[in-house]
This record gives structure tokens, sequence and C-alpha cells, in this order.
């Protein structure tokens, strides 16, 4: 018997499952910690410090470092908290979904206008 | 014995908070969504509720994937909103309905849904922001609140068929409380969005319209699907729809409907607004 349940396959779309919150854990607990002000002004005094702090992957790590979205999310990450970290560098979700799907912020704010047609 | 007045159901973002507390009600961008809410403000006007039992999903303020309740009922005095990670200025506490709570727990439980319970609990946008939308000009909400959280965040989810009927449990177990409050349930999220991935900007407007008319005459239409057929016409956090059909389910008989709204878009999101009014 399989210990990994067949997944469906959907395009541009990943299903936070178990998988992906045990590999993401020490990233999105990190980014849980961001819900305190004092705790993003520690990580904006010391980036490294406090990845080092929490036990980031090397990968992880690298994703925080080059504000590599889609780099989080392989990584584990979960779009729920990654927001707190976006927070920390004034990005809105409009920027993260430039960011994610390689359109300059006014394409992407241009399409979700057109989603309401 | 306590009286289910109706559902409202409403989308949630951050972003919609950031507005309130600019003031931003009339900006050209804000104004179809806040438009959508004078006749909602009516109808509370004329049914009056004592208590609003709030069925939202948390995002990584009061749970963390350490520990991940699939269903949780808050039974606290009173819920505390907090800084979510962006500084957007906090709401006021909300007043608990501790004895209510209890009794939805011990009916819940002995229907077979294994609740978590939650004598302290945080309360984000999902649950704040309705509230505020509902009441605008009241400093304080002015009814007694009962917090639901669904997990919208780690899967396993709990299916839209485990939903509906948690649910009708939930109705179930507030018509029976043995004191005659008016009870007005709140439904907070959806419709279709996704903020992650290389889909990030989905939205589906013809499945959302499907979805809100299916909660009138046919509740159990989004039954049918899985939660990953869920996320590929709605996207990720699409699947925040289940508190609009946990809603319904809690309601008793049929609806009639009372007003809706539905706008593309505020920040990624496709916003949807429904008043359901119990019929009878």
């Amino acid at each position: 018997m399989s210990m990994v349940r067949q997944k469906r396959t959907i395009p541009g779309t990943s299903i936070f499952d178990g998988a992906l919150a045990r590999k993401g854990y020490a990233l999105n607990k990190m980014c849980f910690s961001f819900n305190s002000a004092d705790n993003r002004d520690a990580f904006s005094r010391d980036e490294d410090a406090y990845c080092d702090a929490y036990g980031l992957s090397d990968a992880q790590r690298a994703a925080i470092r080059g504000r590599d979205v889609l780099g989080l999310l392989a990584a584990g990450g979960n779009v729920y908290y990654l927001a707190k970290f976006a927070g920390i560098l004034g990005l809105d979700v409009q920027d993260l979904g430039a960011a994610q799907t390689g359109m300059s912020k006014e394409a992407f704010k241009a399409m979700l206008m057109a989603a309401g047609d | 014995m306590a009286k289910i007045l109706g559902g409202i159901t409403t989308s949630h973002v951050p972003a919609i908070g950031r507005a309130i507390a600019g003031n931003l009600q009339n900006d050209p961008y804000w104004k179809p969504f806040f438009d959508g809410f004078p006749p909602v403000h009516d109808w509370l006007q004329k049914v009056r509720p004592d208590v609003a039992v709030v069925i939202y999903n948390d995002h990584g303020l009061n749970f963390f994937l350490d520990k991940m309740p699939t269903f949780a009922v808050g039974a606290a005095a009173s819920y505390q909103n907090a800084d979510e990670g962006w500084g957007i200025p906090t709401l006021p506490p909300y007043t608990g309905a501790p004895e209510l709570s209890w009794h939805i727990i011990n009916e819940l439980v002995e229907r077979e849904f294994d609740l978590t319970t939650c004598q302290e609990m945080l309360v984000d946008h999902a649950f704040s922001l309705p509230l505020k939308l509902l009441w605008p000009d009241d400093e304080y909400c002015p009814v007694h609140t009962v917090p639901v959280c669904i997990n919208t965040v780690q899967y396993p989810l709990p299916s839209a068929r485990r939903c509906y009927k948690m649910g009708k449990a939930l109705g179930e177990a507030i018509a029976s409380w043995d004191d005659d409050l008016r009870v007005v349930i709140i439904g907070s999220g959806g419709l279709s969005h996704q903020l992650d991935g290389e889909r990030a900007g989905f939205m589906n407007k013809n499945f959302d319209l499907a979805f809100m008319e299916s909660l009138i005459a046919d509740p159990k239409w989004v039954t049918q699907y899985s939660n990953e057929d869920i996320v590929e016409k709605a996207g990720t956090q699409g699947v925040e729809l289940l508190m609009w059909l946990a809603t319904r389910a809690a309601l008793p008989g049929p609806v009639r409907k009372v007003h809706a709204n539905y706008h593309i878009p505020i920040s990624n999101t496709a916003a949807g607004l429904m008043v359901m009014e119990v019929a009878g």
C-alpha cells in the first residue's frame, strides 16, 4: 500500500497538504511570528540571525533573501503566513500576484479588473 | 427557544480594514463594494438580532500548523482582534455568548462533530471585518458573538459535504437553546480568488454566481464537489466558500433572498454578499 495519495494536478496551483506542511514548518513558523511588530523589527534588524533562530533550510533562506515568492511556496511556505512576510516588505497581494505570474503590477491589476467582465 | 432569523454571507480581505481605517468607502475603487451594505443594515434594523454566530476561517492569527483544528468553536466571554502582521488598526473586543457557545459545543459533539473548544481565541479580519461592515457606526459590535472556525489552511480540509452537515447540526443546536435569543448566522469567506502560485489572480464569475444562486434553491449543489474540484473552479482561497455553505445549512428550511451584491475585484478577490432570510 502506498503512503502517498494520488494528487491531481491543477495548473499553477499547489495544495498545501501534509507533505508541504512538514517541509515548510520552520519557514511558516517564522512568518507566523511576524504577527508581532517587535518580531518584524527584529527580523528587519538582522535577517540572517532571525532565520537562524527559526532553523530555516538553505532553500528557504535563499528564497527569503531573494524575495522569491514562488521559491518560498516551493520550499513549503503557505500563503497565509507568507503574507505576513510580504507585509514587512511593504508588498500587497497585487505585488505578490505580479511576482508569481511574471506580469507587471499594472498588467496584473488589469487582469483582475477584466475578470469582472 | 432561540430563533434563527437568517444568514449573511460576505467576502473578507485585509484591505477592507485598511479602506475602513482610511475612510475610503466612497473611493471609486471601493464604492461598488461598500454600496452593497446599506440594504443589509436595513434588514438588521428590521430583524434586530441579539447574537451573531460567525463562521469564518483563521489566516494564521490564532492557529498555527503546530495544532490545526478542523472545526473550532469559541467559548470565551470576549474575543480580541490583533495585528496580523500588517499594522492595520485593530478593532475593539467582541462580547462572547459563552453559555450559548457551550450549548453549541455540547450539541455538536453529541452529534459526532469532534470540535476544538477555545476559551481564548484571537479573531482575525475574517471575523472582525464582516461585523464592522454590518454595524459600521457602532464603536463596539452591538451583538454577542460565537466564533466558529473552519480550517482552510492545511489539507485535508473538511469536505463541502461535511461542512454542510456541520452547519445543519449547528443550526439545530442553536434552535434548541432554551432562551429567546434572536440569532443571525454570518458566513465570511470567498468567493473565487487565488493568491498563490502561477495561477495567482484567478477568479471565476460564472461559478460564483451559480454558487450564490444554488444556496437559495438547491443548497446542496456544491457538495457534489471535492475541495480539489472547488480549488480548480474557484481558486486556492475560493475554497473559503465553505463558510457560505455551512451558513446556509444552519438556516432551517427554505430561505428567501433579501439582497445580493457581487463585485470584481476587491484586492485579488471576487466579493460576494448575500442576505438570506428564513422563510416562515
